[in-house]
């Protein structure tokens, strides 16, 4: 019973300290002249999907959630957001070579058509950030488009 | 209970002082990752324009050493690398595909552009980049994926090949049925098709002969 109790002290004490652990945070008022809104100037309502359901993780503004206050929550964010930017940072979208956008196009074509994206533990969240069958077919044919006019 | 004290006090300190330490040791690392990569791209910077300009001489004499043999040894191991993908993707072999997609990765990686022009090292460099990125998907993806990236890779393999020729003579295969038309590249004149596998083994046909 000592045991249990002393562990449970411990972890809380832990769980405690981890939150004076600074995080860096995804955030920046400037979208750069390279941003893939901007050079494609897709359709509003495509616009709004995009920054609503891939931004978050995909560009160099994130719009935190409360529970990015806590750890280890704040990690594991941080952590998919670094993933994210990673594979494909919209904001830096004209800096890619035409070859490697077409590239970067077809991953998202892809993604999307097989929901892999976004990902499903940000969607349980994000309830807006699901597309409909049509958004989805919309946003396929829009990218198809742009990838064949490369 | 004294003792339940102290322990709970010892063990409340060093908690929070691995969690600190860990912590500051990530950012140190990141921090020093970033100070490399920032020597590293200047270094590289610098390195573009020494070849430029100092190896004015020295270019003459890589570029008939490139006469001499056609392709240098890091484009040759990209093509290599290469067909064993081809033949894993043939095989329907995902474990075997993946595999070989790191190896190519590995290759890209460590490819040494410095003989060629210096527009010819930028594309090189841009299908490098792609071309490792496709790799690198490969690697960890489900066969269905692992045969869509094939397809772009196909195509900068064969970009490369233009800059960078080839000694044994390849041939540019073509099926018209995976994704509005498909194309790769193959040692030997047979059709297996990488993108079907034994579901469709022989279709296609021979687009062109690249030597």
């Amino acid at each position: 019973m000592k045991i249990v109790k002393i562990i449970a002290l411990i972890l809380l004490v832990g769980f405690l300290c981890i939150q004076f652990v600074p995080t860096n945070l995804n955030q920046s008022n400037i979208v750069p002249k390279t941003d893939f809104l901007l050079i494609n100037n897709p359709p509003e309502n495509l616009s709004t999907l995009l920054q609503e359901s891939c931004y978050d993780c995909h560009s160099n503004n994130t719009g935190y959630p409360w529970y990015n206050k806590i750890q280890p929550v704040a990690w594991f964010l941080e952590n998919h957001i670094a993933d994210g930017k990673d594979e494909l940072n919209f904001n830096e979208w004209d800096a890619l070579s035409n070859r490697r956008k077409k590239s970067k196009l077809k991953s998202i074509i892809s993604q999307i058509k097989d929901d892999k994206m976004p990902l499903s533990p940000y969607v349980i969240i994000h309830k807006g950030a699901v597309f409909s069958e049509t958004e989805k077919q919309e946003i396929i044919q829009w990218m198809t488009q742009l990838k064949d006019s490369l | 209970m004294k003792n339940v004290k102290t322990t709970t006090i010892l063990a409340m300190a060093f908690i929070s002082l691995t969690v600190m330490s860990c912590k500051d040791s990530k950012k140190e690392q990141v921090n020093e990752e970033s100070h490399t990569e920032m020597n590293h791209d200047n270094s590289d910077g610098h390195h573009d324009n020494d070849t430029s300009e100092m190896n004015h001489d020295n270019m003459n004499a890589s570029k008939d050493m490139m006469d001499s043999n056609a392709q240098d040894s890091d484009a040759k191991q990209v093509v290599a690398d290469y067909m064993a993908l081809k033949d894993a993707l043939v095989e329907t072999n995902k474990d075997k595909a993946a595999k070989a997609g790191k190896k190519l990765e590995s290759t890209l990686s460590g490819f040494n552009v410095s003989n060629y022009t210096s527009e010819q090292q930028k594309e090189l460099k841009d299908i490098i980049d792609d071309a490792k990125e496709h790799a690198k998907h490969i690697a960890k993806s489900p066969i269905a994926h692992q045969r869509e990236h094939f397809k772009i890779l196909s195509k900068d393999v064969v970009d490369m090949i233009a800059i960078t020729g080839t000694e044994t003579t390849l041939y540019q295969q073509f099926c018209p049925m995976y994704d509005k038309g498909s194309a790769w590249l193959s040692m030997s004149k047979d059709i297996k098709n990488p993108y079907y596998g034994s579901k469709m083994l022989n279709c296609g046909k021979v687009q062109k002969e690249i030597n």
